[in-house]
This record gives structure tokens, C-alpha cells and sequence, in this order.
């Protein structure tokens, strides 16, 4: 096995709208409490990986953090950006090649539905001009079908919303701070059947940091060490539904984020069973639902039960979305994955404050997922 | 209804036959039979480039489907944001034994759509106003047509 990796800071710039702060300044300043966080200069990083979608070069925040030489490679990889550059920093760690890493994920979109461009996913412009380039098509339509297959309600699609506006509510850093009903989600302008406004999250503005170190370098550093156990990252296999696809196959295979999951729980040598705390990619209410599923948190159809009975609530047997999730955070591409890190770090140290787990904490879970179909899982222990 | 002398599709490659019978463009593996749309150069499933063209059944099943509540940002859509904005369905059909493709819908209405239920293959006006077709489907009568 190789070398421990852990986390041993975390920083964030607050998710919303921040007129006049451009991407790269909010990534500046995440990384400056990462490293606060960490206790560790700047100077002492010898690697960093980063990206947004729409925010900028990463690499450039040098410019303001500082002219170091250090390597630090660009990431783009649409929602999975963060998860990409996590994997990275954690191969240059493991590999041997650093010993502190910088991760910092960071965008700035403007309100509204994204509008990605059809030939920049390798399909016609057609495609784009007769209205089908939408993901929140794809996400509505991928948990129709799942509703009918697995008798999930759509009660349970607004449990999850409200779920996520309640966390977001015991959150400082997160963007929709005002708890919501079922009622009220329910009765919020139909978006893309079944799932209305409120169910689904807005592409919004905001940054994460997380430090990385490895071997000796950990507890030189901190105390309360979060260990980066693995991080899988994964492309779509022929016969996934995907994000943006003209047709798809009738023969099925799993997604990209069961791939990741379960190849990120076999490294990590810890099973779904196990998992104390999770973030799984919220893009909108039915894709929480799903990813549970996929990740292996519980069985398909399972998440009936669970939401409606609570289970996947702070105080519940298995909390998700502590944080709020995109739902209450809204999205900013590039810094998502990386803010389930910075949620999971906080609850495994204890340090979540209003919205800290009450049970064990031992064990948390990542998941990103992302067009046109790549997804990244982490587990994280103490 | 349109009209067959003016018939454009809305992109090279998609759509042939006739506006009362049009036919999807797709393609078939000759190593392993996995069916695409729209065609393409290689097999996705098993990396073979030995691909030939293929007209897709007309008739399928409904897969699964969602109503377009909001107007697309343009681009990429082919309508401005400051024309008048009518909801559009959208769904994958499956056609039997090939692939399950994705398109508009004609029936718009949530309480008329229902997963399963049979359609088939036809034209409509591409939106934009470019007087350009691009394909649909619509409910179709179960008849045993569905599996030809």
C-alpha cells in the first residue's frame, strides 16, 4: 500500500453572487484559508492542480499567491472538475513526486440554465437549435424513468429539497439560507416534469481549497488529519444513460459514478456500509435519489424509505448533503466536488457547528458527477 | 402539415424517406449489430470502424419523456428568448432491437404521455422559422406495425 495522503486544511470562499469578485479573486482567497487552515506558507506547496468551467485559468492565481516556480496543472472536467483535480493532487502525493498539494475549484456563472454549445461535446448543432442541449432534460428525464422503475414518489423529490434547504439553513457559507416545506417545493413552477424550481440548483459563484500532504509531512502539520483514503475517477461505459445523448443504447450498463464508487470504496478498503457521512452530487433532487443508489449507499429503491423516513437528515442513520448540497448551494462548476471534500473534512473533525452529525464519525463520501458523463468518488477517514 | 416539395431537414444526415413516411439515419455495426443515431464512423461498443448506414424503424415505445417549462438559452437554441415561448416535449423512444433515440414530441400534454405507451416517427417544423424540418413523435395506434 502506499504512503497516507490526508487532507490538513480546508478554505472556502462563501457560494452565491458576488458582483464585482471575479472567479480567480474567490479562488485566491480560498486557497489563503486553506493554507491558514493548514498552517502552511505557500512557499511550502510544491503542487497544485485546479480549474473551473467558466471562471478562469487556475494556474494564474499565482499571480496573486505568488511566484513559487511550483507545477500546477489546469483541470477542466465540467462538473467533475474538483473531483479530476483531487485525483490528480493525489496521484503527484502518492506517486511520490510532492508532499504538500494545493486543490482549488472555483467558477462564476451567470443566472439561468447553462447553455453549452452542442460542438463542443462532439455533437451536431442541430441538436442545440431544436431545443434537446439541456441538462435538465437529461436529469428529469433520467429520474422519470427511475420513478416508474423503483416506485419512487414525488414526495420524496421535495423531501430531498427541503432536506437540503433545512442544511442550507445551518450553513454561513451557503447561498439559499431559507428553509423550504414540502408544500412549497411542490407548488414552485414546474421546471422540467417532475421536478419543479426548487427541486432543482442554479448555477452560481463560489471556491474551495483543500491542502493535501502525505507521509511524514501529516502530522508535522496538524493534529486532526482527515486521510484522503482513495479517489476514483470515471468515464461513461457504452450503455449508460448519459448527459447530452442524441440516443443511447438498449443493452444497460452502470453509470460512471457505480464504476468510481466502487473502485473508491475497494482502494479505500472500506464498504457503503461503512459510510457515516455523505455528499452525493444534488444537481437537482432526483439525482441525489439516484446517486445513492449508485454509489451503493443503498439499494435502488431503497430511497423511498430512507428520505421519507428521515434517514438521509442530520440526524438521521445515514446524513447527506450535510452542507445543503448544490441544491442550497447553487453550482459553480468548478468548485462543487471540491466543497463536498471541504463538508466532509468539517464533519469528520467535528468542526460542522450548527449542522455537526450528532452519531459516529469515522467514516465520509464523495461523489461528483458531470457531463457528458464522468464522475469522481473520494472516501475520507479519521 | 409539410409540405414534401420543400422538405429541408434541419441538418445533413438525419432524416430521409418522405414527409408522410420519414426514416432516422443511423448506423449498424457489422462486428457486433449495436445500432446509433444519429450514424456514426465507428461502433461505441466494440471500437469497430466496419459501420454501415441503417434506416431505424418508425415505430417505437415511450421510454421516457419530460415537458420543457422554460425557454433555452439561445445559442444554442434556435429561437431568441424575446419570441413568444410555447413548453415542447422531449423524450427517448425506444425502437425495438435497435436503440432508444432521443427527440420532441408533438403530444405536449403530461397527462397524455405515459411511459410505454406506442409512437412513431414524424416531421415537424424546426423551431427558429428557418421553414426547416426536424423529426418528432407522436402517439401512435398499438398495432403490430411496432415490431416490423
Amino acid at each position: 500500500m502506499t504512503e497516507d495522503v490526508a487532507v490538513v486544511g480546508v478554505g472556502m470562499h462563501p457560494f452565491g453572487r458576488h458582483e464585482g469578485v471575479t472567479g480567480l479573486q474567490m479562488a485566491a482567497v480560498a486557497a489563503r484559508r486553506a493554507l491558514a487552515d493548514a498552517g502552511v506558507r505557500w512557499e511550502e506547496v510544491d503542487f497544485a492542480a485546479g480549474g473551473s468551467d467558466a471562471g478562469g485559468n487556475a494556474d494564474t492565481s499565482v499571480a496573486s499567491l505568488g511566484l513559487t516556480g511550483l507545477p500546477f496543472i489546469n483541470v477542466k472536467n465540467g462538473c467533475a472538475t474538483g473531483g479530476s483535480a483531487l485525483t490528480t493532487a493525489h496521484a503527484m502525493l502518492v506517486s511520490g513526486q510532492a508532499e504538500v498539494a494545493l486543490v482549488v475549484g472555483f467558477d462564476k456563472h451567470p443566472p439561468g440554465a447553462f447553455n453549452p454549445l452542442p460542438e463542443e461535446w462532439g455533437i451536431g448543432s442541430w441538436y442545440g437549435e431544436t431545443g434537446l442541449m439541456l441538462t435538465t432534460q437529461f436529469f428529469a428525464m433520467k429520474i422519470q424513468r427511475y420513478m416508474a422503475d423503483y416506485a419512487i414518489t414525488q414526495s420524496t423529490l421535495a423531501k430531498v429539497a427541503s432536506k437540503a434547504f433545512a442544511n442550507g439553513s445551518r450553513n454561513p457559507n451557503a447561498w439559499r439560507r431559507k428553509p423550504l416545506s414540502d408544500d412549497e417545493v411542490l407548488a414552485s413552477k414546474m421546471v422540467n416534469h417532475p421536478l419543479t424550481q426548487y427541486m432543482f440548483c442554479s448555477p452560481g459563484e463560489g471556491a474551495v481549497a483543500v491542502v493535501l500532504a502525505r507521509g511524514m509531512r501529516i502530522r508535522e502539520l496538524t493534529r486532526t488529519p482527515v486521510c484522503l483514503r482513495s479517489v476514483a475517477f470515471r468515464t461513461r461505459r457504452f450503455g449508460s444513460f448519459e448527459v447530452f445523448s442524441p440516443s443511447i443504447p438498449i443493452e444497460s450498463a452502470p453509470s460512471a459514478t457505480a464504476e468510481a464508487a466502487a473502485a473508491a470504496f475497494e482502494q479505500a478498503g472500506v464498504g457503503p456500509e461503512d459510510v457515516d457521512v455523505a455528499q452525493v452530487q444534488d444537481t437537482e433532487s432526483g439525482a441525489e435519489i439516484m446517486h445513492m443508489a449508485e454509489t451503493g449507499l443503498c439499494e435502488h429503491g431503497e430511497q423511498e424509505a430512507l428520505v421519507q423516513s428521515g434517514a438521509t437528515s442530520l440526524e438521521g442513520r445515514l446524513p447527506i448533503n450535510t452542507d445543503g448540497g448544490c441544491l442550497a448551494n447553487g453550482e459553480p462548476i468548478g468548485a462543487s466536488g471540491l466543497r463536498q471534500v471541504h463538508e466532509v473534512v468539517l464533519q469528520l473533525r467535528g468542526d460542522a457547528g450548527d449542522r455537526q452529525i450528532p452519531g459516529r464519525r469515522r467514516v465520509g463520501f464523495t461523489q461528483v458527477y458531470g457531463a457528458p458523463g464522468v464522475s469522481a468518488c473520494a472516501v475520507l477517514t479519521v | 402539415m409539410l409540405d414534401q416539395r420543400e422538405l429541408t431537414p434541419v441538418a445533413e444526415g438525419l432524416i430521409a424517406g418522405t414527409a408522410a413516411e420519414p426514416r432516422l439515419i443511423g448506423s449498424s455495426c457489422r462486428r457486433c449489430a449495436t445500432v446509433t443515431f444519429p450514424r456514426q464512423a465507428s461502433c461505441p461498443r466494440c471500437t469497430s470502424e466496419d459501420v454501415e448506414e441503417r434506416r431505424l424503424k418508425r415505430r417505437g415505445t415511450l421510454w421516457t419523456w419530460t415537458i420543457q417549462c422554460f425557454p433555452p438559452k439561445s445559442p444554442p437554441y434556435a429561437v431568441e428568448p424575446g419570441d413568444a415561448f410555447v413548453p415542447y416535449a422531449v423524450g427517448y423512444v425506444e425502437l425495438a432491437g435497435e436503440v432508444r433515440v432521443e427527440a420532441r414530441l408533438t403530444e405536449t400534454d403530461p397527462a397524455r404521455l405515459r411511459i410505454g405507451m406506442p409512437m412513431e416517427l414524424t416531421l415537424i417544423e424546426a423551431p427558429g422559422g428557418s421553414g426547416a424540418c426536424t423529426f418528432a413523435f407522436r402517439p401512435a395506434e398499438h398495432d403490430e406495425e411496432a415490431d416490423r
